[in-house]
């Protein structure tokens, strides 16, 4: 009986018949499911830390109302995807204290500092457009929710690369210090760019079978070269130079050939010893516990009153 | 088979053995706020549309969370918000049951008929 | 620049106006990604965006009045940039720090309310353009009034804790809140002598929502003014600090 449903199950996955929340599902397709999305989740909300640093000091009343809008969207997708993820049978609270315990991570990007302007140009640059890479076949997904979930995401996600780097674009023809601005930033952004995408393929226990399932539906290696691809065309619009001796143009593979990542600082991050790992969480717990008696209020108020609209 | 309607959570999943009650919520999620489902009317004249869910305390703070959650780039014009434990879902082993026999019913639909090119607007 | 020797009522009434919005609007924006739930944090970021909107819209017109009189050319962020804190005009509650949950929907309940009435006289103004940012920003304010009114409810009738939170921000908040309804003479010049239904309407409404939350007005026996004129609490040399660090560090540059 078991084996049958699985193979039932996997014949839908094949069929692209998306699974919905109520349907039979592997245990294991399950919880896969509930650590990548919840996993995704936590990225967008902690990366609202580093760029909201620099709400406060945006050099433009425009680009503050940009930035603002920016990280509230993020806000928005943390919240879609702990609903998908919630859909699953965990509760958006359970994820949270999987998040402030340090068992569940999050991406390893945003450990990193904000520490230019230019970083902001460079976030929405690089780092959403990495991550536009991952989230466009996130929305042909197998899990319905998740799909859904990213649609969404993906829509409004467009202008925050496009932000970023028109950003840059700025920057880039203004004066000596926003070049230099401009160009410390990429340089600062471009390797933990390229370790957002995850470990190679063949150091990448899970993602044989998320390929089966269609929960991801390129490698880590595949998406990875993908982007350098993009932004090392990009690049040459802004005028700036991405720092890594070894890229160079492919005419056999019709790829950029680039550089040898250093795996060891991806793990240092991974493990919580990034420059900010603990900022980040620091400041998660505080928002967190500081807005507990908040919560509770709203409870006891909404039962004395059980209000109609 | 008794009854076609059972009550589910949104996102229930129905047979499971390993439910959500494996997981020992915490005090803290025993006193999360409700889940609500979102409906939102994107223009006039079409149907209200399920766009998403979200956590609020009552339903006056759901409205609002979903006026200020969903609707950030003109998708809207009109909420309809929902507990999420007040939708009642069928049981997915009951599908075969409750649809399939729709399928053979093919004179239901317009393509059935076989009626002469001449004849305009019907 | 400064603005400090300007006499026109108009451009000076238009930059307390876009000061009040923008300083609180900062002040707002600073819970993003902080706040106690993220529908809420959504929230309070969507009335901060709505501020910073409506600071923009007067300054831009303060800025065309500005530039026609002074002939420089001057933009919305030479206003908000590069001003010092004597040429800012926004109300003293607008700078305090955000303190806690409460003390934040408190003091953005408490200016809602007030431009909630203001604006309504505003609309009706005979000057078009003001009048058509005022009918703008309404819709906005009724929003920001509707929610911060429910929040000071909800956590006055909510639990013990919060009661005594809410209660003691009001002790915080409630010095500064006379100088809202206190006007001066470049307000009255442009609104005229409806400032006093304005007061009136500001101290019922308060009034209602605190009775409501189960709180009473605080009987203070002193009020603190004079952000209006340009004379601030510390706070706002901090919030200038921040706020125009790249513009002062890398001036005559484009962003």
């Amino acid at each position: 009986m078991g084996i049958n449903l699985e193979e039932q199950f996997q014949q839908k996955i094949d069929q692209e018949i998306k699974i919905e929340p109520k349907d039979w599902m592997p245990q294991k397709y399950r919880h896969t499911l509930i650590r990548q999305i919840s996993q995704h989740a936590h990225s967008e909300v902690v990366g609202m830390l580093p760029e909201g640093n620099w709400i406060s000091r945006a050099p433009s009343l425009k680009r503050k109302a940009i930035l603002l809008a920016k990280i509230q969207d993020e806000a928005g997708h943390g919240l879609y995807l702990y609903s998908a993820a919630e859909t699953l049978g965990i509760s958006r609270d359970e994820m949270y204290e999987q998040l402030h315990s340090g068992k569940a991570k999050y991406s390893s990007i945003f450990n990193y500092p904000t520490l230019t302007w230019a970083d902001m140009g460079a976030i929405g640059w690089l780092v959403d457009g990495a991550a536009i890479l991952n989230q466009v076949p996130l929305c042909r997904t197998s899990y319905g929710p998740y799909a859904r979930a990213m649609i969404r995401v993906c829509k409004e996600e467009s202008f925050h690369q496009r932000q970023g780097f028109e950003s840059l674009l700025v920057l880039s023809k203004g004066t000596e210090d926003q070049k230099r601005m401009c160009q410390e930033a990429i340089n600062r952004w471009w390797w933990p760019c390229l370790m957002m995408f995850g470990p190679p393929d063949d150091q990448s226990p899970n993602t044989i079978q998320s390929m089966q399932w269609k929960i991801k539906r390129f490698s880590n290696d595949e998406l990875r070269q993908k982007f350098v691809n993009m932004i090392a065309e990009q690049i040459k619009i802004l005028g700036m130079t991405l720092p890594d001796p070894d890229l160079e143009w492919n005419e056999e593979t019709m790829q950029y050939d680039f550089g040898k990542i250093n795996w060891e600082e991806l793990k240092q991050v991974i493990q919580g010893n990034g420059p900010c790992n603990k900022e980040r969480m620091d400041a998660r717990r505080k928002a967190w516990n500081d807005g507990e008696w908040v919560r509770d209020a709203a409870n006891a108020y909404a039962a004395k009153h059980s209000k109609q609209l | 088979m008794k009854t076609f309607i059972r009550k589910f959570f949104y996102g229930d999943y129905g047979e499971e053995k390993n439910t959500a009650s494996e997981h020992n919520p915490s005090r803290q999620t025993i006193n999360e706020w409700p889940l609500w489902e979102v409906f939102i009317r994107s223009k006039q004249g079409l149907d209200h549309k399920h766009v998403g869910s979200l956590h609020a305390a009552d339903a006056t703070m759901a409205m609002e969370n979903a006026r200020d959650v969903y609707t950030r780039r003109n998708e809207g014009i009109s909420i309809w918000i929902v507990e999420s434990k007040n939708i009642h879902a069928n049981n997915p082993d009951d599908a075969d049951a409750l649809f399939d026999p729709a399928n053979d019913k093919i004179y239901r639909h317009p393509s059935f008929y076989e009626l002469p090119d001449e004849l305009k607007h019907m | 620049m400064t603005t400090k020797e300007i006499q026109n009522p108009l451009i000076n009434f238009l930059l307390h106006l876009g000061d009040n919005a923008l300083i609180l609007g900062h002040r707002n924006s600073e819970w993003c990604g902080h706040g106690p739930v993220l529908e809420q944090d959504i929230a309070l970021t969507n009335i901060a965006l709505d501020q910073i909107g409506q600071a923009r819209n007067f300054y831009q017109y303060a800025a065309k009045l500005i530039s026609e009189t002074s002939g420089e050319k001057i933009t919305e962020d030479s206003i908000a940039y590069l001003r010092d804190g004597w040429d800012f005009k926004n109300c003293l509650l607008t700078e305090l720090p955000n303190g806690h949950w409460g003390q934040t929907v408190l003091k953005q309940f408490l200016i809602a309310a007030y431009q909630y009435y203001l604006y309504q006289v505003l609309e009706k103004n005979s000057e078009e353009q003001l009048s058509a940012i005022a009918t703008k920003s309404l819709k906005e304010i009724s929003y920001h009034l509707r929610w911060s009114s429910e929040w000071v409810i909800r956590l006055g009738d909510g639990t013990d804790d919060s009661k005594q939170k809410i209660l003691d921000a009001l002790e915080i908040v409630w010095p500064y809140t006379n100088e809202l309804t206190n006007f001066t003479d470049y307000e009255i010049e442009i609104i005229g002598d409806t400032y006093k239904n304005i007061k009136d309407n500001w101290i019922e409404k308060v009034y209602v929502v605190l009775t409501e939350a189960g709180l009473e007005i605080p009987s203070t026996v002193y009020n603190h003014n004079g952000g209006k004129q340009g004379n601030h609490t510390e706070h706002l040399g901090y919030i200038l600090t921040e706020m125009q660090f790249l513009q002062r560090a890398y001036p005559n540059s484009e962003w």
